[in-house]
């Protein structure tokens, strides 16, 4: 394993120490990369284009209109929709897209703290099922005063979720099991084991239904919503931001201020060192694995008791704990870059099921621009090269130990 | 090992090497008490079936009917005679493990046992279960061969999935529009190889991590391939996502035998393929000098550039094979099996085929293997489900998920990756 790990945290040192200007730039070329697509696959655009050399403002209104109805309907869709009557209606937009953001972010949480121990949390997925499984059934089996039963179902959610991500640590930290192959295939058993516990009667399926899904969660459980607190609108943004809040506070305080953080750090800069050095770096791996888990854990409980309270089934994780990997890199593993990036793929996401009803744009298109953004994230000299930029000065070449120490 | 530890002696390491070995007959004895359990404390009564002929057959096995309880009951004390035998070996035997023999009787035996069990009062189309199986398996054993060459020339692909989902894409789109199916197949080892490109430009030449690589760009082949399904492929059904499949080819004479026959060699070209690219990676990797090459950059590479190899150009050229390959996995399902295109269809395929490759060892006929018993057991499960059996399917489902994570984990023998597997090689 030792030179297993090596390997990776050259690489995160690298992600994690880009410069501000590379994201902005791969956010643009990404965009650019999505105004093409729907370009080209546009209808109107392409009927215009079939007399271009005949009358070409014809295609470039064509270009204008495919690209400016996308955009406004993003926005519309994401932030504010000045055409809605009522202040409350106009603002919507943006408090589903505060929503959508909600697990995205804690998710994202999750999977940096593990980016920063040196390790890929990809079992983001199942590490919500097991929270929304734990969560749910608490949140309906047993009565609890308000507020208190949200809470201790949140702390099952992330219990649950540490345990499952602990899992793989404890393989990591013991057998030296890599953790990536880990978590890939526990996502796929802890979908086949609660999809088999939302079947069974007496387990996860709510009482006389004959359908995959399970009860609704009691109304002391549900997290209150902003349309609770102040009384007007249809608001589903609830609690669960709030509890994001602070979990981005404490992770920022954890990484950056606390012990715990450091050896976290030196551990995912230079594990041999962090040997060296005198801590317990299989302790690291499980705890690091843990709080990953137990931060996306507060994802799943977010999706049960926030936005899918009528009960749910085996796809509540709805592929957050793989948007979540893109989000920590977009972020930089930092916890606010974490919550920036969060809020804008929840703006991405709910503009982009807007963008579907009005111009008629598949939402896949996201998945597009979210997975373009990361790669070129992931390789700036790429970005460097594409608009010319100057290559940093020789101190990010990568420092190479020894090779006896690698053999 | 800790308890091993506490009792060592001189002989550490003869020690160690028999505690090792005493996993294998520790897995038998678990699998016999469970047909035990099945024979003694759950017995089934009424009589299993098991249906053995196909149309074609030259000649037709009549079906074999057999009492549930007494074939269980006595199938279960064979499983722990085997077991019993097996710690003999580890305790007596010359060479101190399982033959590897025993291993392979034990499962076929605890196979017929668990079908026997499963399907009383009703009736087990044996060349049915299996032809399912390699039809599962075909494209699994594609992209696990994908795998294996990219993780032996020190390429993590984790791409897989999205080699095999943008190869049955191209294998529709140009399958139909073309009418020709081959040019379908060549698409997609097109595709294929697009996507390895990707992989390998941003692997080696940007030095990206190749996991973070590979997990994006699935994400971008779905996102991708939705999307011009729903704007393009939806439009106009009938031109772009509507293939003229491969016919199948009865191979004369070979294909009468029964149940060997229908399963094995009435199979499409792409089946064929497979049996071909089975043997030829195999004897590739470890026959010829191109093989040599590939392990020497995937365990040492600065040894391989030490003898002259350009270490990155191999892997590259590698990757890309490794991607043609995959893509042909993909071709199977437009051209073969499905027959059109559909979103995500591919649905974790490539993650299988990546747990392939991992617990068949790195090595491609082990691989090829370990992908038609995870079709196997897929398959399995949904014929359990037809024939009504007493075991959850979601647990046949999870099998392969589960039983990789143990191999990764070291508790059912050793894996070991090729050393290089991961790691960018800079020249220094």
């Amino acid at each position: 394993m030792r030179q297993d790990t090596l390997r990776s945290h050259r690489v995160l040192r690298e992600i994690l120490g880009g410069n501000a200007v590379v994201s902005v730039l791969a956010i643009g070329l990404a965009l650019l990369v999505g105004s093409i697509l729907v370009v080209f696959t546009d209808p109107e655009v392409q009927a215009a284009s079939g007399y271009l050399f005949a009358r070409p403002a014809d295609t470039v209104r064509a270009v204008g209109d495919a690209i400016g109805g996308a955009c406004s309907a993003l926005f519309q869709g994401a932030v504010f929709n000045g055409t809605r009557a009522g202040w409350a209606n106009q603002i919507k937009p943006l408090t589903e897209t505060l929503t959508v953001a909600t697990p995205l972010i804690a998710a994202g949480l999750g999977v940096s703290v593990a980016f920063r121990a040196g390790m890929f949390n990809i079992g983001g997925r199942g590490q919500m099922l097991i929270a929304a499984a734990v969560a749910g059934w608490i949140s309906w089996s047993f009565p609890m005063p308000h507020l208190l039963h949200m809470l201790v179902c949140v702390l099952g959610a992330m219990v649950g979720g540490a345990l499952w991500g602990g899992l793989a640590g404890v393989l990591k930290a013991r057998t030296g099991a890599h953790e990536v192959i880990v978590t890939i295939m526990l996502n796929y058993v802890a979908f086949y084991l609660v999809s088999f516990l939302l079947r069974t009667p007496g387990a996860l399926q709510a009482p006389g239904s004959a359908n995959p899904k399970s009860p609704a969660a009691l109304d002391t459980a549900v997290m209150p919503t902003l349309s609770d607190l102040l009384g007007v609108g249809s608001f589903r943004l609830h609690a669960g931001f709030i509890l994001v809040v602070a979990a981005t506070i404490l992770i920022w305080w954890v990484l950056n201020r606390s012990g715990v953080g450091f050896r976290f750090r030196v551990v995912g800069e230079n594990p041999n060192a962090a040997r060296v050095a005198g801590i317990d770096v299989k302790r690291v791996y499980l705890v690091a694995m843990m709080m990953s888990g137990g931060l996306i854990g507060l994802a799943g409980a977010s999706q049960v008791l926030g936005t899918t309270t009528t009960g749910f089934g085996s796809g509540i994780d709805a592929g957050i704990g793989f948007d979540a990997i893109t989000i920590a890199l977009l972020g930089r593993s930092r916890p606010w870059g974490v919550f920036a990036s969060g809020l804008m793929f929840g703006a991405l996401k709910t503009g982009g099921y807007a963008m579907q009803a009005a111009q008629a744009v598949p939402i896949d298109l996201v998945l597009v621009v979210q997975s373009v953004i990361v790669l070129l994230i992931a390789a700036p000299p790429l970005v460097r090269a594409v608009f010319r930029l100057p290559a940093p000065a020789a101190t990010t070449l990568p420092h190479r130990a020894p090779k006896a120490v690698n053999r | 090992m800790s308890g091993v530890s506490d009792t060592a002696t001189k002989t550490v390491g003869a020690r160690k090497a028999v505690s090792r070995d005493r996993k294998a007959p520790i897995v038998l004895d678990t699998f016999a008490v469970i047909a035990l359990v099945l024979g003694f404390a759950v017995p089934r009564t009424g009589t299993s079936t098991f249906g053995l002929a196909t149309r074609g057959d030259l000649v037709a096995l009549p079906p074999l009917a057999v009492p549930t309880g007494g074939t269980v009951t006595a199938l279960a004390l064979v499983l722990a005679g085997l077991a019993v035998a097996a710690h003999v070996y580890v305790l007596f035997g010359a060479a101190r493990r399982v033959p590897i023999w025993l291993i392979a009787g034990f499962a076929v035996v605890f196979l017929v046992a668990f079908l026997t069990w499963a399907s009383a009062g009703r009736t087990v189309p044996v060349p049915g279960l299996l032809i399912g199986s390699l039809a599962l398996g075909t494209p699994l054993i594609f992209g696990a061969l994908g795998g294996v060459i990219g993780e032996r020339a020190g390429v993590v692909n984790v791409a897989i999935e999205g080699q095999l989902l943008l190869g049955a894409f191209s294998a529709a789109v140009v399958g139909s529009v073309t009418r020709q199916p081959v040019l379908g197949l060549v698409a997609a080892m097109a595709a294929g190889i697009l996507v390895a490109l990707v992989l390998a430009v941003f692997a080696i030449r940007y030095i990206v991590d190749q996991v973070i690589v590979g997990v994006v760009l699935n994400v971008l082949v779905i996102g991708l391939t939705g999307f011009l399904y729903a704007k393009v492929l939806k439009s106009d059904v009938e031109l772009f996502n509507a293939p003229d499949r491969f016919p199948v080819l009865p191979i004369p004479g070979l294909s009468a035998i029964p149940i060997i026959g229908p399963v094995v060699f009435r199979q499409t070209i792409i089946v064929y393929l497979m049996y071909i690219a089975v043997f030829a990676v195999w004897f590739g990797l470890f026959k010829t000098r191109w093989g040599l090459r590939v392990r020497a950059v995937g365990e040492y590479p600065a040894a391989a550039d030490t003898v002259g190899i350009d270490v990155n150009r191999t892997r590259f050229r590698n990757v890309a094979l490794a991607g043609a390959v995959a893509g042909v996995g993909g071709a199977y399902f437009t051209l073969d099996s499905v027959g059109a295109f559909n979103k995500e269809m591919t649905n974790g395929m490539g993650f299988i085929a990546l747990a392939a490759v991992i617990f068949g060892r790195w090595h491609p006929i082990r691989a090829a293997f370990a992908a038609l018993l995870f079709g196997f057991a897929t398959n399995l499960q949904s014929m359990l489900g037809i024939i009504g059996s007493p075991v959850p399917s979601e647990f046949m489902l999870m099998l392969p998920y589960a039983v990789t994570v143990f191999a990764v984990a070291g508790l059912a023998g050793r894996s070991r990756a090729p050393a290089a597997a991961g790691k960018p090689y800079l020249k220094s």
